[in-house]
């Protein structure tokens, strides 16, 4: 057997592991792979993900247990201090020897620190792996402990440095950055794209400082500035340094392979060194008198290495190698493909839109036939299949400034994905092409994206090509004739309108029933049963009470779970309107059992904290001062927010209060595809902010505006008026109607703008349902309504007056004692559960 | 904080040395899990009533351990019998403790037996 040593467990170092253990021929050999860093290769392309939600295991290329199973021996916290070619053996750092028949080198890079005076001080931090990433967040919080503002410079504005620029925006530092080029991204970016980043960065509160030479770090011990010229000083509390990379080429040194002068392991386009059992691959390698910083490249040598050593001599790197980049910075798309700078004095076609701050560039050639390169800034949708023309030599328009100006009516746009030649590459990092993507459909390995990715690998690397993968996966199912169908989950063949129909049709009362008659067997899961949980609840006016292990993790109990396992509790509030007694309940309640206290958005009160077996106990005293179930955790009415009205206000029209009250009394409890808010404004004041509810009123002369299918959340949407100056019953028919009418025909989780929008025939047609009755349902639709209204029961009042369902509340069922793992800290004067490590 | 998972190793049904009775079976929900106290573990026990199975694992959910796994949701995944936590939805298998729907470490699972209408959880220690 022979022996394979991998010096680095990198990102590269790990994609070679991986595609050595994919092969059959692999089997004959050992391989032992040696990383410095405390953990197992991580992805540093995102690494700046890890300033948000510091989650190390997030960022992993494949857990420890995978090197076990593909039997990779990973020894990491080791590093190699030297190689004996003569004797075929490495040394560690603990003066262990280890015998070998081929090294890979993927030592990678280190962060380059330019030699500036003072650098060395307190406060001065690079950007690269993890433990940098620590180092410089304790630091952060060490600075904002003091109280008062901080600035942070970055030094460098490559792709790095924006990132890591942003991070420390977000972590409440004033920032700069820093770059001795006149403009951003100096290797993918010319000035007018720069410019056009900068004002998208500005906006952003990052500051941009170009062309400055930084002479030296002033400050004693700790950094306090950076001086740019004898009279330009500015102040600043830390820096991180990110002004690029130099090769890892050290223990190469020390066995006299052949390196650069200016660093990099010499290396000819089969990836060997001087010593051919001596293989460098990704950033430490120097490849036609260049380093290659980009991942895909890497990737690349990875992939060459591996054949190479299986005797596969024709593999050998290209000798174009794609340069070619599209990231999301701080959310401001950016990319640049091919002779991005046009050093090849292309023709250049310039496309600028300062007040969307968009900025497209593309060169090509003399003739006008084909694409040598482009850039992107603020709008790089297009940007795979200008990548694709590019990398494939295909045709482009007559007029090639189609290609980027915006597409206008009936002008025909870019090319479809179908016409692409099969052996385009779409996903770079993982070197996939079209046509495997459209035979692992073709061929019935895949019936989807999901299927796709996970055969192919395709969008797993940087994820940019994840848009086209999808279009390419319909494309060819469509054209397969496949129908793709929106079933619930693997459990039903059926979509939330069909099984609506099929409960009220067939009647039934529990989950079982509609799995055994309709299902395709098995339990179940996450996805149908909280489904059809809302279904009967709708058909049926059934509570979460009813069947509650079918209930999602809110509703189950009732309350809605937090961060730590322990619930908060919400009452009811209708219209906001609270009297001084009941305000002061709710305030000893939450004294009494310690519970963290806040106004929600929802403008209700939220008292967090409380324990499962607590809960009942809560409730109890809650509902014997006249409170009820504020449905805070379900899929359902949560409030009608109301401004005071004409009761107080000198400028009401109408008293929005009472119909508030009114309101969010008639539609409590019932069950939706997803929450429901309402509002009530007085007059056109809105304060209410009626408008950004599923349901709005608007007082004005001669009676209520009613607005449909607002709401804020992750896509803000201004609800669209239905019906003018109708009188409350009018309000609450249509409203009745309506309502209804979504919860018939949404699908699961999708909230009554998302439905309303994508309503065939739009408000137009929903006017004529609810208005005009087209449908001939109206009747119906109120009837169903007003049954539930009918039914409703406070469902707290009825689990705390059921022994059975008490039981529920306990954390174990043969130990009265609670959970002990639990950890509060204080937090002004309140707590707060232990901050997640 | 990582202490607490190693506590919680897969035990399977040849290393069991104590067969602890837990409670009653009708003292868990039907379809459903709950939550046991073994020595200073947590073990969530899970009811597949449907076909009359019975499951426990780790009440600790390696995503961010905290102690709710007992009040996830139960089904399968094409066939597979699984829980999903009720905070962030990361499923698991409760044949081998497998994360079914990420690369999260896999869950300690733990043998179940029914004696008369008694649940017993199978312990090495």
């Amino acid at each position: 057997m022979e022996k394979i040593i991998v010096i680095g467990n990198g990102m590269v170092g790990y994609k070679f592991c991986e595609k050595f253990v994919a092969q059959e021929a692999s089997k004959n050999f050992s391989i032992t792979v040696f990383g410095e860093e405390p953990r197992p290769a991580y992805d540093r392309v995102h690494l700046s993900e890890y300033f948000e939600n510091k989650d190390a295991k997030a960022l992993e290329m494949a857990p420890r247990s995978w090197y076990e199973e593909n039997k990779v021996d990973l020894i990491t916290n080791a590093r190699v201090t030297d190689i004996s070619r003569k004797s075929k053996t490495i040394t560690t750092a603990d003066d262990t020897t280890y015998n070998y028949d081929y090294i890979v080198l993927a030592t990678g890079s280190s962060a380059f620190v330019p030699p500036i005076k003072g650098i060395e001080k307190e406060g001065v931090f690079v950007y690269r792996t993890i433990e940098d990433l620590d180092a410089t967040m304790n630091y952060v919080a060490k600075l904002k402990a003091e109280g008062t503002q901080k600035k942070a410079a970055i030094l460098g504005g490559g792709l790095l440095g924006l990132e890591a620029a942003k991070a420390l925006v977000d972590m409440g530092l004033k920032t700069s950055v820093v770059e001795f080029a006149p403009r951003l991204m100096p290797r993918q970016l010319n000035t007018d794209a720069s410019k056009s980043l900068q004002t998208k960065l500005e906006a952003l509160g990052i500051e941009i400082l170009l062309s400055k030479a930084t002479q030296q770090i002033t400050g004693e011990e700790k950094i306090t500035g950076m001086q740019f010229s004898e009279e330009e000083t500015t102040p600043f509390d830390m820096l991180l340094v990110s002004a690029g990379i130099r090769p890892r080429d050290e223990l190469a040194k020390t066995c006299n392979l052949e390196v650069g002068t200016r660093g990099g392991i010499l290396v000819t386009n089969d990836m060997r060194t001087s010593d051919p059992n001596i293989f460098a691959i990704g950033e430490c390698a120097l490849l036609n008198s260049m380093i290659y910083g980009l991942v895909a490249p890497g990737y690349d040598m990875a992939e060459v290495a591996v054949a190479q050593i299986l005797e596969d001599k024709e593999a050998v790197m290209p000798s174009a190698i794609d340069m070619s980049t599209k990231l999301k910075l701080s959310g401001i798309d950016v990319a640049s493909f091919g002779d991005a700078l046009n050093e090849n004095n292309g023709v250049e076609i310039v496309y600028e839109n300062g007040y969307e701050g968009i900025y497209k560039s593309i060169n090509v050639d003399k003739e006008g036939k084909s694409l040598l390169g482009g850039i992107m800034v603020g709008d790089a949708s297009d940007y795979s299949m200008l990548h694709q023309i590019f990398l494939n030599g295909m045709k482009i328009p007559e007029n090639p400034a189609e290609l980027i100006l915006p597409a206008t009516d009936g002008a025909a746009s870019l090319g479809d994905v179908t016409d692409l030649p099969d052996e385009a590459q779409v996903c770079s990092c993982e070197s996939v092409t079209k046509g495997q993507i459209c035979s692992a459909i073709e061929n019935g390995e895949a019936t989807d994206v999901a299927g796709v990715v996970s055969i192919t690998k395709a969008g797993t690397g940087c994820g940019g090509c994840k848009p086209m993968v999808a279009d390419l996966t319909n494309a060819t199912l469509k054209s397969l004739g496949i129908t793709v169908k929106d079933t619930v989950c693997e459990h039903f063949d059926y979509n939330r309108q069909d099984l609506y129909k099929i409960i009220q049709v067939k009647g039934y009362t529990n989950f079982n029933q509609v799995l055994d008659n309709h299902g395709n067997g098995g339990h179940g899961c996450e996805l149908c049963k909280p489904l059809i949980a809302s279904l009967m609840a709708t058909i049926n006016a059934d509570t979460a009470n009813k069947e509650y292990a079918i209930q999602d993790s809110n509703d189950r109990f009732l309350a809605n779970i937090q961060r730590n396992g322990t619930y908060s509790v919400v009452p009811r509030v209708p219209g906001g309107e609270i009297t001084p007694d009941k305000l002061i309940v709710l305030g000893e309640v939450a004294k009494k059992y310690d519970l963290y206290t806040k106004i929600t958005g929802g403008v209700r009160i939220d008292l967090f904290g409380a324990t499962l077996n607590q809960l009942p106990h809560i409730w109890r005293e809650l509902v014997d001062a006249g409170f009820e179930s504020g449905h805070a955790y379900g899929k359902s009415l949560r409030t009608v927010k109301t401004c005071v009205g004409s009761t107080w206000c000198r400028y009401g029209m109408d008293e929005a209060v009472s119909f508030g009250i009114e309101l969010e009394n008639r539609y409590r409890g019932i069950r939706a595809p997803h929450k429901i808010k309402g509002g009530v404004s007085g007059c056109i004041r809105e304060c209410a902010e009626a408008r950004g509810k599923d349901f709005g009123l608007i007082a004005v002369e001669g009676g209520w505006n009613l607005y449909v299918g607002g709401n804020g959340g992750a896509t803000p949407r201004h609800a669209e008026l239905l019906a003018e100056q109708i009188d409350n019953e009018t309000v609450i028919k249509y409203l009745d109607r309506y309502l209804m009418f979504y919860m018939r025909t949404a699908k699961p989780l999708q909230r009554t703008a998302a439905w309303q929008e994508r309503l065939e025939g739009g408000l137009d047609y929903l006017k004529e349902v609810i208005l005009q009755d087209s449908l001939g349902i109206a009747a119906d639709l109120e009837e169903e309504m007003q049954t539930l209204v009918n039914k409703f029961e406070c469902e707290w009042t009825q689990a705390i007056n059921d022994p059975e369902v008490m039981k529920r509340f306990n954390h174990f069922v043969n130990s009265e004692e609670n959970d002990d793992n639990l950890v509060f800290v204080p937090l002004r004067d309140q707590k707060m559960p232990e901050p997640w490590s | 904080m990582q202490d607490i998972l190693q506590q919680y190793k897969t035990t399977k049904v040849e290393e069991v040395t104590v067969w602890f009775k837990a409670a009653a079976v009708k003292d868990f929900p039907k379809d459903g899990g709950a939550c046991i106290k073994y020595k200073n573990k947590q073990i969530a026990v899970f009811n597949f009533t449907r076909e009359n199975k019975w499951y426990a694992c780790q009440n600790l959910c390696p995503h961010k351990l905290e102690m709710v796994l007992s009040r996830g949701m139960i089904g399968d995944d094409k066939g597979t019998p699984k829980v999903a936590c009720p905070l962030h939805k990361k499923t698991f298998s409760l044949e081998n403790g497998e994360n079914l729907n990420g690369d999260l470490d896999a869950i300690a699972t733990y043998p179940v037996k029914i004696e008369d209408n008694s649940v017993y959880v199978g312990f090495s220690e």
